[in-house]
């Protein structure tokens, strides 16, 4: 696992001098602390010191020196996780000059890596790091091949905070998006994924050949299968886009075939066969508001498929997907409280946007519940997070206070008295 | 969504053409009439309101909701209310008065009651599920100027979505043409009731409206055809263009109107153009202007050219920089319909702000909230509780029932159906829903929803949960949320 910096030169030094506070601990008290892995705790204290929560506990001592938050009885949470971002590929949707999400190029499909093209100045980034999300995959979409490329896990803070690790997962899809990539049928799409598998082994066991063009003719590009093996191997997660029921189950059983480590996402009517998803100990990305019978592969789509999936044992984590994947990583805590409204248990909604995500991305043991040892990614909220208009009051990444400004309400506060003169002296 | 408009709506059932013959120089029904004795018998045969609403109530009965916290419409709140419909419509809300003799009685002890939610920018039926080109039919985006078209002609009365958002507490809607034209055409009214044709969903004696739009999706839309408009200035040389036209095709009319006032035998009709009949009436009022408009400067410059051509816009929709200009907006008097957080996904609405929408309604503007969406529409009222929490971070002084108005009595204004839905009001139509909890929080779900006093919706009761045809045999045994 390698974290890079993106950027490495002035502005994290300036952003490093303006952060002088890791010298001191910080001590949270009087939260009702849900700490996800082990209860929620009335009178709460959180402590955590040079990045790392170093107590959690009900009514702790702030260590001497310590800076104390009285978060007087507020909800404190962890750092929210969104398994399912554009978050750094993409400014305006309609504006292709800055979005970096996707390649139409022949040239390249599993091999596409979106971490290049995160921007850690996009604007989109402060806005959802004030609605509490701490850290977010950017995902990327689907160009021209079943194989879209591989995301980048983030982590959203301010300057050094902000870091990016590439290559954390492979995204394929094989529905009716799937089937049209690949000349219009499923029996296609099956085809091309077991003939890429096997010209990566190929890959893998005659690279000498590639060197010396004497290879055989392969469905992808060397750059492509190469790519492909960590998947293969088990260790890079592949996540799969996939809706229809019948999908799914060729989904698992691929799965099962190749030994592969997969996770679904949409999964519209995986409620249908949420045995066998459990079964297979695959987890789910869902978007809690899908229920909209678009498409013929998603007529059993429905609000209650979080709570379905959760009652049959599958892991779920909840993402905002749809017209909003863009613009509105941001709701997603409000996303949670909406798969309550249909049947998910607040526990688990809560689990599914921060200690889910966290095991998903293979982060479980840095981030995604308040406990002795991990980072330091904590949430204090003016409501019940999961609450329609909730926000935070407080975010701190990797133990750093978060501005809560944001572009946003920057132009708000502009706006804020139209009577008053403006910095401009006119309107 | 963003690429969707509003239309404009003309004329509507006779009822309401009747009213309007007597205020304009020229209506629908005098055409008609006219065209009867004068243009032989191809053209008497329009009728003033070709297409008239066969909407009926569904039998109801007397029925007293007891005990609940009702949020009226008006941004009052009366607890332990009973509410009582009778005959379709609201007969009475009181505190803690008793139910009248023989009433069905629903406990409302804990729950919360509120008009039937109105969306006022719906595309549901003529952008269905399944999204399929086979059923698509939102935008004639083959002319900047389709103001001849009708969005009730493209609505799918079996589309899914109707259910969902009914399950969401929705009893009316304005379903709108989309927005890649200047003028896209007209909207039509719908009361959220199955029905096995569009007539049946008519809101009865609604106000057509007439769709516009600003700004991207005209120029984008015409300018990669390489035709015009490819600029905001020639959107608005193209709107100009129409509206000269309409005033032409009035004056004309108003001209034979005349002469046939007089008894002239040789008075010989206008040719008879659709889409100046929709201009025409928007010039004139009968149909109202719905404006999709996201930036500030654009709304300022659409008030100067309804000055210029003597016409009123009644809402802009999206509006995501309507608090720019919410003073303006507030004093001419003119709905903003907006989304409580939509934003970004293109240049003209990169300056969307959270508190847009309690900015609006903290400068007396009327502020609504709409959903353009059949996901949005499914919570409007999670989406005014977004906004009311926006504004009071930021110390705006508004109250959960004025939130509800966003969704309900300032809907209906923006529809000019104010007088007839959108409160707890005596003798308006009982479009009622009872919340298992405070709409205003995630955690509560629409229990009931009752359309002119009938129980059209109950979250308990699969019965009253109607499936459309399309989904029957597919998806038999779930209910449809």
């Amino acid at each position: 696992m390698r974290t890079w910096h993106v950027q490495a030169g002035v502005l994290s030094f300036a952003l490093s001098l303006a952060s002088p506070v890791l010298a001191a601990p910080t001590a949270i008290v009087n939260g009702t602390v849900h700490t996800v892995s082990g209860g929620t705790i009335a009178n709460g204290t959180v402590i955590f010191d040079s990045g790392v929560l170093t107590a959690v506990g009900a009514g702790l001592a702030a260590p001497a020196g310590a800076t104390v938050i009285d978060a007087k009885g507020a909800n404190v949470t962890p750092g929210l996780i969104n398994s399912y971002t554009r978050l750094g590929l993409l400014e305006i949707e309609l504006v292709k000059s800055t979005n970096d999400t996707e390649t139409d190029s022949a040239l390249f499909s599993a091999a596409f890596d979106v971490a290049p093209g995160i921007n850690p100045a996009s604007a989109l980034i402060p806005i959802t790091r004030v609605k509490g999300v701490t850290r977010a995959i950017a995902a990327p979409d689907f160009g021209k091949t079943n194989f879209a490329g591989q995301g980048a896990l983030l982590s959203l803070g301010e300057g050094a905070a902000f870091t990016v690790r590439p290559k954390v997962a492979m995204y394929m899809t094989v529905g009716e998006t799937g089937k049209r990539l690949v000349g219009g049928a499923r029996g296609a799409v099956w085809a091309f994924v077991r003939q890429a598998f096997a010209d990566a082994r190929y890959y893998e066991r005659n690279k000498s050949d590639f060197d010396e063009n004497r290879a055989r003719a392969t469905a992808l590009t060397r750059l492509d299968l190469e790519a492909l093996l960590p998947v293969l191997d088990g260790k890079m997660p592949l996540v799969v886009d996939v809706h229809r029921a019948s999908d799914i189950q060729a989904v698992v059983a691929l799965a099962g075939e190749y030994k592969l480590k997969v996770v679904l996402i949409g999964a519209r009517e995986g409620w249908q066969v949420a045995g066998d998803i459990a079964k297979a100990n695959i987890p789910v990305i869902l978007d809690p508001t899908n229920n909209l019978p678009g498409r013929f592969e998603a007529l059993g789509a429905t609000l209650e498929n979080a709570a379905k999936l959760h009652a049959a044992g599958v892991k779920v984590a909840i993402a905002v997907m749809g017209d909003q994947v863009a613009y509105n990583a941001r709701s997603l805590a409000y996303y949670g409280g909406l798969a309550v409204q249909n049947g998910l248990p607040k526990d688990a909604a809560l689990a599914a946007i921060t200690k889910t995500p966290a095991e998903i991305w293979g982060m479980g043991d840095k981030v995604g519940t308040l406990e002795r040892g991990k980072e330091a990614d904590v949430v204090i909220w003016d409501n019940d997070p999961l609450e329609a208009g909730a926000a935070p009051t407080h975010v701190f990444i990797k133990g750093q206070a978060q501005s809560l400004e944001t572009r946003q309400t920057k132009l708000r506060d502009r706006y804020r008295n139209l009577g008053a003169p403006s910095e401009l002296g006119y309107r | 969504m963003r690429f969707r408009v509003m239309a404009t709506r003309s004329i509507v059932n006779i009822g309401v053409a009747g009213l309007l013959l007597s205020a304009a120089p020229i209506g629908l029904g005098a055409y008609a009439q006219l065209a009867g004795s004068a243009a032989g018998k191809r053209l008497s045969d329009v009728p003033a309101d070709p297409y008239p609403s066969t909407y009926a109530p569904r039998p109801s009965v007397l029925t007293a909701i007891v005990g609940a916290t009702a949020y009226t419409g008006t941004g009052a709140t009366v607890a332990n209310a009973t509410v009582v419909m009778d005959g379709g419509k609201i007969v009475s809300i009181g505190e803690g008065a008793p139910a009248p003799a023989g009433a069905v009685v629903i406990d409302g002890k804990g729950k919360f009651v509120t008009p039937g939610l109105i969306d006022a920018h719906s595309h549901l039926g003529v952008g269905p599920s399944p999204s399929l080109a086979a059923v698509e039919g939102t935008n004639e985006a083959t002319d900047p100027n389709t103001a001849e078209v009708w969005a009730e002609h493209s609505v799918w009365p079996q589309d899914p979505q109707f259910a969902r958002a009914l399950a969401g507490g929705v009893t009316s809607m304005q379903i709108l043409p989309g927005s890649a034209n200047l003028f896209g055409g007209r909207s039509v009214i719908l009361k959220n009731v199955w029905s096995r044709s569009v007539q049946g969903m008519k809101f009865p004696g609604a106000k057509y409206g007439l769709k516009m739009a600003c700004g991207e999706n005209p120029m984008r839309v015409y300018g990669e055809k390489n035709r015009t408009p490819a600029t905001r200035m020639a959107n608005f040389a193209g709107y100009r263009a129409g509206w000269v036209k309409a005033l032409e095709y009035q004056y004309e009319w108003d001209q034979f109107n005349a002469k046939r006032a007089q008894g002239d035998p040789a008075a010989k009709p206008p040719k008879r153009d659709l889409e100046l009949d929709t201009l025409a009436a928007a010039l004139r009022g009968d149909i109202l202007v719905q404006m999709h408009c996201y930036r500030a400067d654009e709304m300022m410059q659409v008030l100067d050219m309804a000055e210029e051509f003597g016409y009123r816009v009644t809402q802009f929709h999206h509006a995501v920089e309507a608090y720019k200009v919410r003073d303006v907006l507030a004093r001419k008097n003119i709905c903003g319909s907006m989304w409580s957080d939509w934003w970004g996904f293109k240049m003209e609405s990169l300056d969307g702000i959270e508190e847009n929408i309690a900015l609006m309604h903290d400068a007396g503007a009327c502020a609504v909230v709409h959903s353009d969406s059949a996901v949005g529409i499914q919570r409007l009222n999670l989406d005014a509780a977004k906004s009311l929490a926006a504004g009071r971070r930021i110390g705006l002084n508004i109250s959960d029932g004025e939130a509800i108005k966003w969704i309900t009595l300032n809907p209906a204004k923006s529809l000019a159906l104010d007088d007839r839905v959108g409160s707890l009001e005596a003798g308006k139509m009982a479009d009622v829903v009872v919340w298992s909890g405070n709409p205003l929080s995630v955690y509560s779900h629409a229990e009931k929803v009752y359309i002119d006093g009938a129980l059209t919706y109950d979250y308990d009761d699969p019965a009253r949960q109607y499936r459309s045809d399309f989904e029957t045999g597919y998806m038999d045994k779930e209910n449809v949320r």
